[in-house]
């Protein structure tokens, strides 16, 4: 296999692992923000559902939750799993797991409030939507920026988990290459991958923390 | 007519009475200091009237509309949207300001009244600076909380109250967090108000402005409102618990 072949395909699973970073942040934020109302929900019921979820998802290794969330619909449902589905069960996988962490971050950022913030919307007139979009959550994205960054960080390596799926993926590519060539270069050209990508996740994070910090 | 009327409130938490027949009427223009001892219920007598609490019994009628009414032993709420109007009546100053952090000065008097009052955004904003001129902060419009005194903080959380041109201010200790060098200009923001005529209760431990300002003290002690009257009468009162607790912050 020549260099320029290989680099090739390294890009492509590049590619493939750079978009399940992102899938996976546009569903999980909002859905770890739903999951944390339904954790600090006053309905029992709502509230015990939603503890359990998080527990079970942050309690149970995610490669396994990959590989149920994958054949779930054949052994559960009896249905033939399309080939689409493998690239679907990943980031369905990703998702449900990183909403579950996403959720005790944004229910602690939430928790730490002070209650004054509240009352003074009250007072003012402020609706229950309105505090919240307006007052409580900005201050809430503040807080809460440097554990989800670390969550950003473990997100970028856990993509190569998707392996365990056969998902073409940075990780996967680089191993069967490394397996067929008997070469470590693809390794390390994967590990060099992670290693910048993570670099620019955090750059990007600390830019967004700078920009906030208007106020303290 | 009487802008606020209190009529047997009674409030417990988790069983405990904390507040117990409350009656209290003020009038337009009146200005109510309360007194009393740490634990008397003050706090919760303001958070009763401006529905940061619940009450468990009595009555709550602001500018001649009942807010809150007993009915079969219970206290029942009037429906949301007459609580609504019933909030537009009324203003609360905090003994901490709760400023609102990521917004600059300005932003924090004028933003309630554009998204709640939908006052059209200059006008509110030409209202604001208005009030930051009154209350000497002029300059401090584009300012964020954290880069203020708590003075200029509590001047500011007043300015924000009155952009909703409210009929009653309500101040829990308004000067209790700041340091004693900095109570003055909140004092003096006070008085200019009640120069003003505006109607307002004053929780407060400096007796000396509460008597100079007042038309009329309460002293509340467990729950109770234990006396009453012109500063006059409540600093010449006979009672010993009020003279003793007169005494002890006339320092
Ligand atoms: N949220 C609450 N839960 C339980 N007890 C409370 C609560 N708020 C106040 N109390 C009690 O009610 C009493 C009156 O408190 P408060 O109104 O704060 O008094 P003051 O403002 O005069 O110091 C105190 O005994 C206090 O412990
Ligand atoms: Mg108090």
């Amino acid at each position: 296999m020549s260099t320029t072949t290989m680099l090739r395909l390294l890009g492509t699973g590049m590619l493939k692992t750079v978009s399940i970073f992102f899938l996976t942040l546009l569903f999980s934020l909002p859905l770890g923000l739903l999951f944390s109302f339904g954790r600090m929900s006053k309905n029992g019921l709502v509230k015990g559902i939603s503890k359990l979820y998080i527990s079970v998802m942050r309690g149970t290794p995610l490669m396994l939750q990959l590989i149920v969330v994958y054949f779930a619909p054949y052994y559960i449902l009896g249905i033939k799993i399309p080939s689409w589905y493998r690239s679907g069960a990943v980031i369905l996988a990703f998702v449900l797991n990183y909403a579950a962490y996403f959720a005790e971050i944004y229910r602690s950022g939430i928790e730490s409030i002070p209650i004054g913030q509240y009352e003074a919307a009250r007072v003012l007139g402020y609706g229950k939507a309105q505090t919240f979009v307006k007052i409580i959550l900005p201050q809430v994205i503040k807080r809460i920026l440097p554990p989800v960054t670390n969550e950003m960080i473990t997100l970028v390596k856990d993509t190569s988990l998707a392996f365990v799926l056969t998902e073409v993926e940075m990780f996967t590519i680089a191993k069967q290459i490394a397996a067929k060539e008997a070469s470590i270069l693809p390794l390390m050209v994967a590990g060099v991958f992670y290693y910048f990508f993570n670099l620019a996740v955090a750059a990007v994070m600390e830019w967004v923390e700078n920009r906030l910090n208007y106020y303290r | 007519m009487n802008v606020l009327e209190i009529n047997h409130l009674k409030k417990e938490f988790d069983g405990l009475t904390v507040l117990q027949d409350i009656s209290l009427s003020v009038k337009k223009g009146e200005v109510v200091s309360v007194i009393g001892p740490s634990g008397s219920g003050k706090s919760t007598l303001l958070r009763c009237a401006t529905m940061l609490e619940q009450m468990d019994g009595g009555e709550l009628v602001y500018m001649g509309e009942k807010a809150a009414w007993e009915e079969k032993d219970a206290c029942v709420y009037a429906p949301k949207e007459k609580l609504k109007q019933v909030r537009r009546q009324f203003g609360l100053v905090f003994q901490n300001f709760n400023l609102f952090p990521h917004y600059t000065v300005l932003k924090n008097i004028m933003d309630a009244p554009v998204s709640v009052d939908r006052v059209p955004k200059e006008e509110a904003r030409q209202q604001a600076l208005a009030l930051l001129g009154q209350l000497g902060l002029e300059d401090k419009a584009d300012a964020y909380p954290y880069q203020l005194s708590g003075g200029q903080q509590q001047r500011v959380s007043i300015a924000r109250a009155l952009a909703l041109k409210p009929e009653i201010l309500f101040f829990d200790e308004p000067t209790s967090a700041l340091d004693p060098e900095l109570t003055g200009e909140v004092l003096k923001v006070i008085r200019q108000l009640a120069k003003e005529h505006m109607t307002m209760i004053i929780v407060t431990h400096e007796m000396k402005f509460a008597r100079e300002l007042s038309d009329r003290i309460i002293f509340m002690e467990d729950g109770v409102i234990r006396q009453q009257g012109t500063p006059e009468e409540l600093f010449m009162a006979p009672d010993d618990r009020v003279k003793e607790f007169i005494g002890k912050f006339a320092g």
